[in-house]
């Protein structure tokens, strides 16, 4: 006896088509929902703020005239920012990630800490943003300088940054790191020479990501008490600054309305930060790329 | 010659050999993978420029075995061991004894190609690298000499930047023969390294085995019974975890002395 019978598998044929064309609208759908909401978002910001970008704006302090306000000191003060919060976060969290998948051993303790450091990338910045007011800003005496909000912003992003690399460590074959034992290489030579040239473009997606939520990240400056009007440039790490959200929140929440025109501006500027962010990952990405 | 001195029990014979060296063997080497029991009371004795070939059926040790030579098993946190395992008389699980070491001195060869995402070049030049040769001359010769070595010289000379991945199964199996013998191991244990790999693959493979021998000492894990009766001077049959039968390989394959390798040889085996 057969157990499937073709009369019975040929009327089903339809039905089965058909349920096969209506999950893929379902899904187109869902692409277009969200192509859609940034389409407009991109299109209201542009069509707002274009008229307000020009040299004059990137090298412009800021000013109560909408026509003279610039954003020179908030950009200066974000790309300061990440240079606080890239090297500090990428080298903690990487290191954090290899000796979780290396070297610690599987016991309780161990799975402890790494579910924890999941539920950290959960906990809201503004938590963040008091732990870091009370341990650099005011503990250690950093004041409102760029070191501390940019130490305060690292721990912000690094628990994503140690579950990316984790996660990109774990997808090297086993069979890579075999054949580097196999040979008599150590530890260490294994991990610098396979490992991490195998997980690096995963590593740098993670890591690029959560430096543009970084880049982005208001409450945290918000608690600390970064001022958002200066005149001037930091001259060092421990000067105060501005950064680009908090322009931005500054000017979108004034009256006039030439200010929404100005903040949209701003975003702008934000915006191009971050696609120059993303590209330098794509480049290393592309660069790094390996078949297995 | 080889000379059967004592015969204690017939689940574990000792085979000693005189008038070759002996280069690895074991001595009542057990293994745990936590409280499974996967390796009884080993004994075997591997000679210096000889093949040693491990068949067996599928789940019964071959490959722990073999892993245990290089203490690479110590990769799986759950094994606990017990017994020797002496390399040139020296147990290779005694305290103070590096893997690293060994591991250079034991070489690999894996069941699936395993090369780096790397240039041919760099591939052959991992092992010889990591011990710390970076005079470019010296590294030229070694990845030319292995790259013969392992018969595939004249196949990629003219490719050596080029990623290892763009070869086919076989050549990469060659590929990492020379990776290994660029270390120049004194011992190199494969397991079932032409599994993967197509008729005519194979057959290089095995006539690269035998030209290997010259050379080196090899252990060979294999299913394939004529590939064991081909190219290996000596079989030992594994069954659950135990050594069944050690001996010459004419001798297995011709008249084996227990009834489980003869039904075993002859495929009459559940
Ligand atoms: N990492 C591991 N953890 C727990 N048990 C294992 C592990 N690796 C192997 N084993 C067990 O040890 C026994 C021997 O396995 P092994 O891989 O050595 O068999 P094998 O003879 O090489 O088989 P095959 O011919 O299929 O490769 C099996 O029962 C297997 O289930
Ligand atoms: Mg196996």
């Amino acid at each position: 006896m057969r157990y499937l019978q073709q009369e019975h598998v040929m009327k089903r044929m339809n039905k089965r088509l058909v349920w096969n064309r209506v999950w893929k609208g379902v899904f187109i759908a869902a692409t277009s929902f969200a192509l859609l909401a940034l389409a407009i978002l991109l299109y209201r910001i542009l069509s707002q703020g274009m008229g307000y970008l020009n040299f004059d704006f990137l090298t412009n302090f800021a000013s109560r005239i909408p026509e003279n306000a610039g954003i020179k000191a908030a950009l200066v003060g974000s790309l300061c920012l990440m240079a606080v919060v890239a090297p500090v976060s990428i080298i903690l969290g990487v290191s954090t990630a290899i000796y979780l998948e290396e070297y610690a051993k599987k016991n309780k303790l161990n799975d402890f800490i790494r579910m924890n450091i999941s539920n950290l990338a959960g906990v809201p910045s503004i938590v963040f943003g008091l732990l870091g007011l009370t341990i650099f800003v005011r503990m250690l005496g950093m004041g409102k300088s760029i070191l501390a909000a940019g130490l305060t912003m690292s721990l912000l992003i690094l628990p994503v940054i140690i579950v990316a690399a984790q996660e990109a460590i774990r997808a090297v074959p086993k069979d890579q790191r075999e054949a580097s034992y196999g040979m008599g290489a150590t530890k260490w030579q294994t991990i610098i020479r396979v490992v991490i040239p195998a997980a690096i473009p995963g590593i740098l997606t993670g890591s690029i990501l959560a430096l543009s939520r970084a880049i982005g990240e208001t409450a945290p400056l918000v608690v600390i008490g970064i001022p958002v009007i200066l005149q001037f440039l930091p001259t060092g790490m421990l000067d105060t600054f501005t950064a680009l959200p908090m322009q931005i929140f500054d000017w979108a929440k004034r009256p006039q309305e030439e200010f929404q025109y100005v903040a949209s501006a701003g975003i702008i500027v934000l915006m191009a930060v971050l696609i120059f962010m993303n590209s330098i990952a794509v480049f290393i990405r592309n660069k790094f790329q390996k078949r297995y | 010659m080889v000379q059967i001195l004592e015969k204690q029990q017939p689940t574990s014979p000792i085979i000693q050999l005189n008038e070759q060296s002996t280069v690895m063997e074991s001595k009542g080497f057990n293994l745990w993978y936590g409280e499974h029991h996967a390796l009884k009371d080993i004994n075997l004795a591997m000679n210096e420029n000889e093949v040693t070939a491990i068949i067996g059926p599928s789940g019964c040790g071959k490959s722990t075995y073999i892993k245990a030579l290089n203490r690479m098993v110590e990769l799986v946190p759950i094994v606990r061991t017990n017994g020797e395992v002496n390399y040139r008389g020296r147990n290779i699980f005694e305290k103070g004894y590096e893997v690293e070491e060994l591991r250079t001195k034991v070489g690999m060869v894996f069941q699936k190609p395993n090369p780096f995402p790397k240039s041919i070049y760099d591939n052959i030049a991992y092992g010889p690298r990591i011990h710390g040769i970076k005079n470019k001359k010296i590294l030229d010769e070694i990845v030319e000499k292995s790259l013969c070595g392992a018969a595939i010289w004249d196949e990629v000379k003219d490719r050596l930047n080029q990623n290892a991945y763009g070869l086919s199964g076989g050549q990469q199996q060659r590929i990492c023969i020379a990776r290994c013998l660029a270390i120049e191991p004194d011992v190199i244990l494969m397991d079932e390294p032409t599994s993967a790999l197509d008729p005519i693959s194979t057959l290089k493979v095995e006539e690269l085995v035998q030209e290997m021998k010259e050379n080196y000492s090899i252990v060979i894990v294999t299913h394939n019974m004529q590939q064991a009766a081909r190219i290996s001077d000596k079989t030992a049959f594994f069954l659950n975890g135990e050594v069944i039968e050690f001996d010459q390989t004419d001798t297995i394959f011709s008249t084996p002395s227990d009834q489980r390798t003869e039904d075993y040889i002859s495929g009459r085996f559940g």
